[in-house]
């Protein structure tokens, strides 16, 4: 069996009991049956009792099934989703520090302004930007930096919900 | 009540009769608190052993296996037999002291993160937190371990835990987990379509799997069989499923297999895997099982349909529900020109060994045993060239036979066949084991007689580690390397040092009487067979 060889992204939403290693479990599972993950984010939900993960993650069909296949057996897991392109938003945040001198400083307010990023810090030599966006406008922000000096840079990696109120699961 | 009280309470209402395990002083309150039950303790003489004797004696009653041992060493030196235990999916239930929840991450004596070393192996674990979980935690966990498909479950318990107060007991009667709701039902939809199939083949076979005895299918299983005429193989899990001079059963399958098994998967136009995970020692090449047939995989786990090899028809749910389901489908099934063809295949593709009369020939000797094993009796392979020769040659007739054929951990005969012998003491138990794996166990034969538990043991000697050996010789061009087994105990002081009567069979001439001594009564013997060092399962 070739594997790798159609590879794809897909978004995969989990409604998780809140107990202690969850994370791990869900990580674990990835790490040793040799997924990938491109990026994971976790936070409480509305109710505290459970977690909402987004997971982004790649593979070929038959891997991408398996994924599922595994992370639903999780006993943990309560629901899981595919968040698909059309039907469900993304969204990431990332936190931009780069250098700038005074006379830079203006144009560099100026694409942050465009994008609708805020300047959250700023010191003589630097500013700080905080971003929210799809990958994509993320990634076009940070192409815009080029040639100014990234100092550091942190992405949350997304997290999303679907669209409307069809798909919403609820616990009781 | 104390935290301990509670656990010991958990297992009587579980119908618990048997706890294999090791103390220390992590798990002291629980072994204090189960002094006052009717609960046997059995003390095993390595924690390995525990989770394998838990799992023979589950394997026989359909219960969960129980094992309780200490924090620290006796946790990580239970992850084997736990991990063994998860590869053959059987039910247990693994309780762990643990160091005071305080002291939890400050590495202090005996402290090991049980958890989360054994979380690739379990199918859950829990770490007690607050005592008044205890019942909803041994509920959960004993519902987990026995039902969709069965493993292994660990609840770690800090010893502040044990001894905790609990005001009030109250055994749950129902499981309320949202998360865990195995499929046992097959879908209707795709029932009718495996009949249709069933009912348009002109090559039909089923391939049955350990999933079949987990559900306690054989019945069914046989009756289906027999009643549309479907030939069936097994794998190595899987057998027992089919007495195996059934009419309708030819063989093991895999590269261990029989050939004809084998040429019979291949040739099938429709092939029911039913229980079976499609693992690379019974399917090497699962395009061979997809080509030019109708592929029908039935299996509680849905991550299992589509891993290995893709199904024309997936089908979930449990291997029970499924063939009573089946049963009640109206069809006809007619392929008798097929079941001619294997039937000469069955006759003519025998295997054929050139047995060296110096020696015990193992084939022959477990042909000749299995015959004069009582009808019920329940036989246990180890690992290695022993495993794959009693695979191969034990005749089944109405017993079980049980060996890891998932996991293939050495020494799993004897703890195993202790446990399955605890089920029911006037049941004929005999453990098959080669001189390797005998070593790996040996400290139980003072478990055996310290409880009385006669388990009929078989040692086949060769002085090596015979599959490696062989391995070594087709891969290696016989460089031997780390498989001389030179200075092995003489079995038969070591028999006496417990007290334990001893026979040797050095030839084939005596074969016969020996046997026949060996089972009379019930007793522990143990039995060394003398077999040729150069003897290839292949």
């Amino acid at each position: 069996m070739q594997k790798g060889c159609h590879m794809q992204k897909k978004v995969l939403q989990l409604l998780v009991d809140n107990t202690s290693g969850v994370l791990s479990r869900i990580a674990g599972l990835f790490s040793r049956r040799g997924y990938n993950i491109d990026s994971i984010t976790a936070g409480v939900t509305a109710d505290p009792r459970f977690t909402r993960i987004t997971i982004v993650t790649s593979g070929d069909d038959e891997i991408l099934d398996q994924i599922e296949k595994q992370v639903a057996k999780l006993i943990d897991v309560r629901d899981l989703k595919e968040l698909r392109p059309g039907e469900s938003v993304y969204r990431e945040l990332a936190m931009i520090k780069v250098r700038v001198s005074m006379a830079q400083r203006q144009d560099v307010i100026a694409v942050a302004n465009l994008f609708r990023a805020n300047v959250i810090d700023v010191t003589p030599e630097s500013l700080m930007i905080e971003l929210t966006g799809d990958q994509d406008k993320i990634e076009a922000f940070i192409r815009m930096l080029d040639g100014y000096e990234i100092l550091e840079l942190a992405r949350t990696g997304i997290a999303g919900l679907g669209r409307g109120i069809e798909n919403v699961t609820y616990l009781e | 009540m104390l935290g301990a009280d509670a656990m010991v309470k958990c297992l009587e209402e579980e119908g618990v009769k048997y706890v294999f395990g090791y103390p220390g002083v992590a798990i002291c309150p629980f072994y204090n608190s189960i002094l006052d039950s009717d609960i046997h303790t059995i003390l095993i003489r390595t924690e390995q052993n525990a989770a394998h004797a838990a799992s023979g004696l589950a394997r026989v009653t359909g219960q969960v296996g129980v094992c309780a041992v200490t924090s620290g060493p006796g946790a990580t030196n239970v992850i084997t037999g736990i991990a063994t235990a998860f590869a053959d999916s059987i039910p247990l239930v693994c309780i762990t002291g643990q160091v005071n929840s305080e002291l939890l991450g400050s590495d202090v004596f005996q402290e090991a993160d049980i958890t989360g070393a054994v979380e690739s192996f379990v199918k859950y674990s829990y770490l007690v937190r607050n005592a008044d979980e205890i019942p909803r935690i041994f509920k959960e966990a004993f519902y987990i371990a026995n039902s969709g498909r069965k493993g292994p479950v660990l609840i770690d318990v800090p010893i502040d835990i044990q001894n905790a107060v609990i005001n009030r007991f109250k055994y749950p009667e129902e499981v309320t987990m949202r998360t865990y709701k195995p499929t046992v039902k097959g879908h209707a939809v795709q029932i009718k379509k495996v009949v249709k199939e069933l009912s348009k083949a002109k090559r039909p076979i089923i391939c049955a799997g350990g999933g079949v005895l987990l559900s306690d299918a054989e019945q069914e299983l046989r009756a289906f069989a027999q009643k549309h005429r479907v030939p069936v193989v097994s794998t190595m899990m899987g057998i027992g499923v089919m007495p195996t001079r059934h009419p309708m059963y030819y063989g093991m399958v895999g590269n261990n297999g029989n050939p004809y098994a084998n040429r019979a998967m291949n040739e099938s136009d429709l092939l029911i895997m039913v229980g079976a995970r499609v693992a690379d020692r019974a399917v090497s090449q699962p395009d061979l099982i997809t080509e030019n047939k109708v592929l029908v995989h039935i299996d509680v786990d849905p991550a299992e349909i589509g891993k290995n090899v893709g199904p024309t028809i997936p089908l979930v749910g449990d291997a029970k529900h499924i063939i009573a389901d089946f049963m009640e489908e109206e069809f006809v099934c007619e392929h008798e020109e097929w079941i001619q063809t294997l039937n000469g295949y069955r006759e003519t593709m025998g295997r054929i060994r050139k047995p060296n009369p110096d020696f015990v020939d193992p084939a022959e000797f477990i042909r000749m045993l299995s015959e004069a094993m009582a009808e019920n009796a329940v036989y246990v392979a180890d690992v290695g060239q022993n495993q794959i020769w009693s695979c191969n040659y034990h005749i089944v007739k109405d017993g079980r036979f049980l060996t890891t054929g998932g996991m293939g951990t050495m020494g799993y005969s004897i703890p195993a066949a202790m446990g399955a012998k605890l089920a029911d003491k006037n049941r004929q138990v005999v453990a098959v084991c080669g001189d390797g794996s005998f070593q790996m166990s040996m400290m139980e034969l003072a478990t055996m007689r310290q409880f009385d538990i006669p388990v009929k043991i078989i040692v086949l000697k060769n002085n090596y580690l015979g599959m490696v050996r062989e391995y070594q010789h087709y891969t290696y061009k016989d460089n031997y390397s780390v498989v001389d087994l030179s200075g092995s105990p003489d079995l038969e002081k070591l028999s006496s040092a417990y007290d334990m009567k001893f026979m040797r069979l050095c030839t084939m001439e005596r074969a016969q009487e020996t046997i026949d001594e060996f089972l009379m009564g019930n007793e522990s013997v143990l039995l060394e067979c003398l077999i040729d060092p150069m003897d290839l399962v292949k």
